[in-house]
């Protein structure tokens, strides 16, 4: 069943720098996607290429000075800043990028019990808990009281008990190292394995290519191709479009700087 | 939006002036006392009416304001130069001086607001001088605790370090760097003192405090217009008070329209500097 | 040669636990040395010691023999820079581009051509830029004649990966050719084994 369809998707801002000069800010063009539920896709992108208003712009977060066109659908319903609000945090759930966007002054642990929405709430935050090997103590810690690797774990289980079917993970792992990262995929495979439908909006390649379906190439605002995670082979012969190829190659663990990037 | 801004600029420059200009355009004839017009509701010649001694209330109220705003114009910049001294010597002076003057801004503080101004007006005599002094002495720590709050943030910005690393003098970064940054939260804070100093100082006035009877300042006509209320003159009390709260507002709306003007959006948008 | 010589540091936040205690590490000129860790661990704040920015509670830094820590730093461009992992923090937003590549010193054209900056980009406002580009004038401000070390704090991790290749590309090229010393602070095992001479773990 497609969870949510995504058709020519065009953000643009005006802003108004120093002195009120008027300014266009980066922004998306005609962008098309789709999520099956138990697919995830990733979205793949330099800063600035516009991955993170794709984030903002399903969940109805976007500042008032921008202007949308094209058409966002839930389950074959239009998604409209009404219906968004009221499925937010129920079916739609966002993984937030850093504890910085968990409230600063609560225990962890009653902001995911807040966010549970199917079953008792203590109980549901203690199975989510024990099932991401989180000690129940991290449930009395405040976010800045959080290591690297349980913060992380604790963001994701606030969307996982929200029992949510389409999560929104923007960029759930922000230069962190290699075991938090690991952990942090999996644990995104096993909510897609459970029915769960994943847009993942990452920078880092390797990462989307390890557990996505199909990866979604974003240069300046643009979707530049589709690419399925099969063909992201080691010598990338099999990935048709050149931007994808040379972020492919570029990969420190690929050709890096022997990689020949062609103009496009 | 640029347009939408420049004309709340203008129109609450104009709101501002208007006393000035009106004050020159009267003269003080209105000022002399006419036994003969005494008490008079608003009519055509009088449009805000006359006192019980017969003075046009609408020459009154001008000129009170501009008394008014004077005091307050000059009380409030006093406070704001204090306060950017105080709050520049607490970030950069060392722990000692830090610590002194958090110290003197938590104790300032700490005192009810009217009470210090009382208490100062009181100890210099009142009148004029009196109002200026107590007004200046008693703004100035939110804004020091403010300034103080931002040059210490500066100071381990990176942009700071990265200045001081290419070899910049501290009186470089400090006026490069640290100032346009500074200058527009520091017009603001004084700008936003401007009302508060208007109104306070009309506040002393109508306890008895601050300027004498004989200079026709909002606070004097709206202490003596409460004597007069009872009597059903209404006009004595709703004009000039009315009017201040005009100038008060008009104030404030100058105060942020310029900080919009000066800030870039990218730093507006992210609610402030990033560090 | 600029070495770390047994730093012990305090966690600024926590009080009295200690972020990193008695860590030595010596970087010579030509040499690219990676310094992994886990997140929080204070590598960033290691690479700031380094370049003199902050203190610690015990140890030294020795560039060249002389002590940073001990003694107070001569005036002027400083011989260990640092570049930031987020350029859009490390430059002042009020600044045009230009004013911020030449604050330090001056790039000639050559450098900047290396480093691929266009000349469009100088009139503009940080903002306007990505963060790839905004990058590049970080480090083209970084390598003056005078640097002699460069220690780079994630320097490339918000980049894309093509974005990336190509400053390393440059990096690589300008570190032989000037005999730099340089540090590099990543948590990419993949670079850091590409790139490194080699690694040390905080």
């Amino acid at each position: 069943m497609t969870l949510l369809n995504i058709s020519n998707l065009s953000i643009s801002f005006t802003m108004y720098d120093r002195w009120l000069r008027k300014s266009i800010q980066p922004t998306i063009s005609d962008l098309s996607l789709s999520i099956e539920a138990g697919e995830i896709i990733a979205v793949v992108g330099a800063s600035g290429s516009g991955k993170s208003l794709l984030a903002h712009a399903i969940l109805g977060l976007l500042p008032s000075n921008a202007s949308v066109s094209g058409e966002i659908s839930y389950q074959g319903k239009p998604l409209t800043s009404h219906t968004i609000a009221k499925l937010r945090g129920h079916e739609i759930a966002l993984i937030p990028q850093s504890v910085n966007y968990l409230d600063p002054l609560m225990k962890v642990g009653k902001q995911v019990e807040n966010a549970v929405r199917v079953g008792e709430p203590k109980k549901v935050r203690e199975s989510i808990f024990r099932s991401f090997s989180l000690p129940q103590h991290t449930a009395n810690r405040y976010p800045f009281q959080l290591s690297g690797g349980m913060a992380r774990r604790t963001l994701v289980a606030t969307a996982a008990v929200s029992g949510a079917k389409l999560l929104i993970a923007d960029e759930p792992t922000p230069g962190l190292h290699d075991a938090v990262v690991q952990e942090t995929l999996v644990t995104l495979k096993r909510l897609a394995a459970e029915g769960a439908g994943i847009l993942f909006i990452t920078h880092d390649l390797a990462a989307a290519v390890q557990i996505s379906s199909k990866v979604a190439v974003l240069n300046e605002g643009r979707l530049v191709d589709l690419a399925p995670a099969s063909s992201f082979t080691e010598d990338g012969l099999q990935l048709q479009h050149p931007y994808t190829r040379a972020l492919w190659l570029s990969l420190p663990q690929h050709q890096f700087t022997e990689a020949r990037v062609v103009d496009y | 939006m640029k347009r939408n801004i420049f004309l709340s600029i203008g129109i609450s420059a104009v709101i501002l002036l208007m006393p000035f200009l009106l004050s020159l355009v009267l003269g003080n004839e209105g000022l002399s006392t006419k036994l003969t017009a005494r008490n008079l509701a608003p009519s055509l010649q009088h449009w805000f009416g006359t006192d019980w001694l017969g003075r046009d209330m609408l020459t009154r109220t001008v000129k009170g304001l501009t008394l008014s705003i004077g005091v307050g114009l000059i009380a409030a910049t006093i406070s704001g130069l204090i306060a950017a001294a105080l709050g520049l010597m607490a970030a950069t002076l060392g722990q000692w001086v830090d610590r002194a003057v958090t110290w003197l801004i938590d104790l300032c503080l700490s005192v009810p607001h009217l009470v210090l101004l009382l208490l100062i007006s009181f100890v210099l005599g009142g009148g004029t001088k009196g109002v200026i002094v107590a007004v200046a002495l008693s703004h100035w720590p939110s804004l020091a605790r403010l300034m103080r709050a931002e040059i210490l943030a500066l100071k381990s910005s990176q942009y700071v370090l990265i200045s001081k690393q290419m070899g910049r003098s501290s009186w470089w970064i400090a006026t490069r760097h640290m100032l346009p940054h500074l200058l527009p939260q520091f017009i603001v804070g004084t700008l936003l003192l401007f009302p508060h100093a208007i109104l306070h100082e009309a506040a002393i006035t109508f306890l008895g405090m601050g300027l004498s009877p004989h200079q026709p300042a909002i606070g004097i006509i709206l202490s003596e217009s409460m004597k007069y209320l009872s009597t059903g003159m209404w006009w004595l009390a709703l004009f000039p008070g009315l009017c201040l709260f005009l100038i008060v507002r008009a104030f404030d709306r100058l105060a942020r329209n310029l900080v919009k003007l000066i800030t870039p959006e990218s730093i507006r948008q992210r609610g402030g500097d990033s560090r | 040669m600029l070495e770390a010589i047994s730093i012990s540091k305090r966690h600024p936040a926590h009080g009295k636990e200690w972020l990193f205690r008695e860590f030595s590490l010596y970087l010579a000129s030509g040499e690219i040395v990676g310094l992994q860790g886990e997140s929080g661990s204070g590598k960033s704040t290691l690479c700031r010691i380094l370049a003199g920015m902050e203190g610690a509670e015990h140890g030294d830094v020795l560039l060249n023999g002389e002590s940073r820590l001990k003694q107070t730093r001569r005036k002027g461009y400083q011989p260990v820079q640092l570049v930031f992992q987020h350029p859009e923090k490390a430059v002042n937003p009020r600044w045009r581009v230009n004013s911020i590549l030449y604050e330090g010193w001056q790039p000639e054209p050559s450098l900047l051509e290396e480093l691929h900056i266009e000349g469009s980009w100088l009139q503009r406002y940080p903002m306007e830029l990505s963060g790839g580009q905004l990058q590049r004038i970080c480090i083209a401000r970084a390598l003056s004649p005078s640097t002699q070390f460069l220690l780079a704090d994630e320097m490339t991790t918000m980049l894309d990966a093509i974005t990336q290749a190509q400053i390393w590309r440059t990096m690589l090229s300008i570190v032989e050719e000037r005999k730099l010393g340089m540090l590099v602070v990543s948590h990419d095992q993949h670079l850091l084994s590409r790139i490194c001479h080699r690694v040390v773990s905080l």
